[in-house]
């Protein structure tokens, strides 16, 4: 069954085609991968998609309800949450207190916390417990360190965290692994498949595509803004089109 | 050579982060009590101290009005991140509101002061909402436009007593509440508001000045926080202004001054942003010492632009930023 179907998204920045007719759909627990070089247009599909950036032309379907044009935080009351590609913590607060803004939303109202937590339980110990479960330690003095002294490796961990906060139905990371080591990644892997277990659709916008591959069940590829290639990884990525948008074309 | 350096140390009664503290003894309850029961008795005991100078107790009316304008400023600017130059705005629309309720509708005082609080500050969001998009010096500027274009409309069209004003309002029964009122209703709105900064929402409201496009993609409404957090700024100006009219008995154009706008920035530098009593700690200081240079004349302006750039040069931090870490830290000296 597909949670999100896209049908051909068009968006244009003045005279610029951002995305041409991109139409694809998602299907429920799945972590779907979107891949394509600098300015193919995947942030900006993000951006469409949650609300954050207006659509020109084309439909947005979640769970069969249109969402196309409404505003970011309609959307992400119907679970849709997202990550930026320049972390954007609350610098001035509290690790923990980062998590307190979406466990006020009304969506993590509805669900009364995080895992049972009373329907008005204290929020400081759900974030907290969040935090724990994401790889914070909980006796540590890190979760409760402001935001801005922390490493990219919690910041990135803290992004997810304010996703997960919000008992997504989808989660769209942008770029989670970028600028992170080999072994931060290799910490945040086990994260990543923790939350595909727990039927949370993830969609995944990456460059660094080995480590992609070692998670994504399909891909996507997008090259100047139009859809050149879908299906299983190995298959993208061996398709010509692909290979010439990354590394240009032989006939040069 | 043997080197020496400052170290500080924490009073140990912080645990691991703000806000949560591990009291063990009286001593250390009074620690924390005793900055803020002094700032409650020192406000308390103003009109005793100059009971024998009267004109110093008018004074104090206007410090506290100035004080409860400069934490509604501080409030939008450090804690929501607008920075809003509204403040003859909110003090002249409560002003006239409460007039028109008592002069025209024959309201009595205990009456009109909070309807005009109430209606003035709905109008003032009404005209603030559509600019709430809008960031930085550009919500300054149109704030700062509003009293302006007030001014000159009752001018031009002469209404509400044009150039004259309203006059004729009831006044105050006496002095003594006319002090106390204005210093209570400062004290309630200093505790309720730091307050609410603390609580859950006042999170929310500072996540908006760090970043809202993460407040929206955590599914909260920004617009009707920012609206909200307006509401209650503009609440309290307009609170303000109703009262200075009462003070005065009189609504004038000199109620829209760009005093009420510009004076609680002043305040707010002196005092140290963010904590908004240091909003009020810089209006004590600020207005009885333009008060006291009176004295010197047209010369005042310029001992007065003296004292604030001292004051921006050598604790550009704030003086309660200043005090507070002075307070909370040991310093001692330790060879390296």
């Amino acid at each position: 069954m597909s949670i999100l179907i896209v049908e051909s998204l068009s968006k244009s920045f003045g005279g610029l085609k951002a995305l041409s007719s991109v139409s694809f759909e998602v299907k429920k627990g799945e972590i779907f991968g979107i891949i394509g070089p600098n300015g193919s247009g995947k942030t900006t599909l993000i951006n469409c998609i949650t609300g954050f950036v207006k659509i020109n032309t084309g439909k947005v379907f979640f769970e069969g309800q249109d969402i196309t044009g409404l505003p970011p935080h309609k959307i992400a009351q119907k679970g849709i949450t997202r990550t930026f590609q320049i972390m954007r913590p609350y610098y001035s607060l509290p690790a923990y207190k980062n998590l307190i803004i979406p466990l006020w939303s009304k969506r993590a109202k509805e669900f009364g916390g995080w895992r049972g937590g009373g329907k008005h339980g204290d929020r400081n110990t759900v974030a907290i417990d969040i935090l724990e479960e994401i790889g914070f330690e909980r006796d540590s003095k890190v979760p409760y360190k402001p935001a801005s002294a922390l490493p990219t490796g919690y910041l990135k961990r803290l992004e997810l965290a304010r996703c997960i906060a919000l008992r997504p139905k989808i989660i769209f990371c942008d770029e989670i692994f970028s600028g992170l080591s080999v072994s931060e990644i290799a910490g945040l892997m086990p994260l990543i498949e923790k939350l595909k277990m727990e039927g949370i659709t993830l969609i995944m916008v990456e460059h660094r595509l080995k480590e992609l591959f070692k998670v994504a069940d399909r891909v996507m590829a997008l090259q100047f803004g139009e859809k050149i290639a879908e299906g299983k990884y190995s298959d993208v990525i061996n398709d010509p089109r692909v290979k010439e948008a990354y590394l240009g074309s032989d006939e040069e | 050579m043997q080197m020496k350096r400052k170290e500080r140390v924490d009073r140990g009664i912080k645990v691991r982060t703000e806000g949560i503290y591990a009291i063990s003894s009286w001593r250390e309850i009074l620690y924390l009590v005793f900055p803020r029961a002094i700032l409650i008795f020192g406000l308390l005991s103003l009109p005793i101290i100059f009971e024998l100078a009267p004109y110093w107790k008018r004074v104090i009316n206007i410090m506290c009005v100035y004080a409860i304008i400069a934490i509604s400023f501080d409030f939008l600017a450090n804690i929501l991140g607008l920075v809003c130059l509204g403040g003859g705005l909110f003090v002249g629309v409560g002003g006239y509101f409460s007039a028109i309720l008592n002069s025209y509708f024959n309201f009595p005082i205990y009456l009109s002061i909070p309807l005009a609080s109430i209606s003035g500050s709905v109008f003032c969001t009404l005209l603030i909402l559509p600019c709430l998009r809008l960031r930085g010096v550009y919500f300054a500027i149109i704030t700062l436009i509003y009293p302006l274009f007030f001014t000159r409309v009752i001018e031009a069209l002469n209404i509400l007593g044009g150039t004259n004003g309203i006059t004729g309002l009831d006044s105050f029964p006496n002095q003594f509440v006319e002090n106390y009122l204005i210093i209570f209703i400062l004290l309630v709105v200093l505790f309720g508001l730091r307050r609410l900064i603390n609580e859950d929402i006042g999170l929310v409201m500072r996540a908006v000045k760090d970043n809202d496009q993460s407040v929206r993609a955590s599914g909260i409404n920004v617009t009707y926080i920012k609206t909200l957090a307006v509401f209650i700024a503009s609440f309290i100006g307009c609170l303000s202004g109703a009262y200075l009219a009462h003070l005065y008995m009189w609504a004038g154009l000199s109620l829209f001054a760009l005093d009420f706008s510009i004076i609680p920035i002043a305040a707010v530098t002196i005092g140290g942003g963010g904590s908004l009593v240091g909003a009020v700690i810089g209006s004590l200081i600020i207005v009885p010492l333009s008060e006291f240079l009176r004295f010197f004349g047209t010369f005042r302006i310029v001992i007065y632009s003296v004292i604030l750039v001292l004051f921006l040069t050598l604790k550009s931090e704030g003086i309660l930023v200043y005090l507070t870490r002075k307070y909370q830290q040991f310093e001692r000296w330790i060879s390296v």
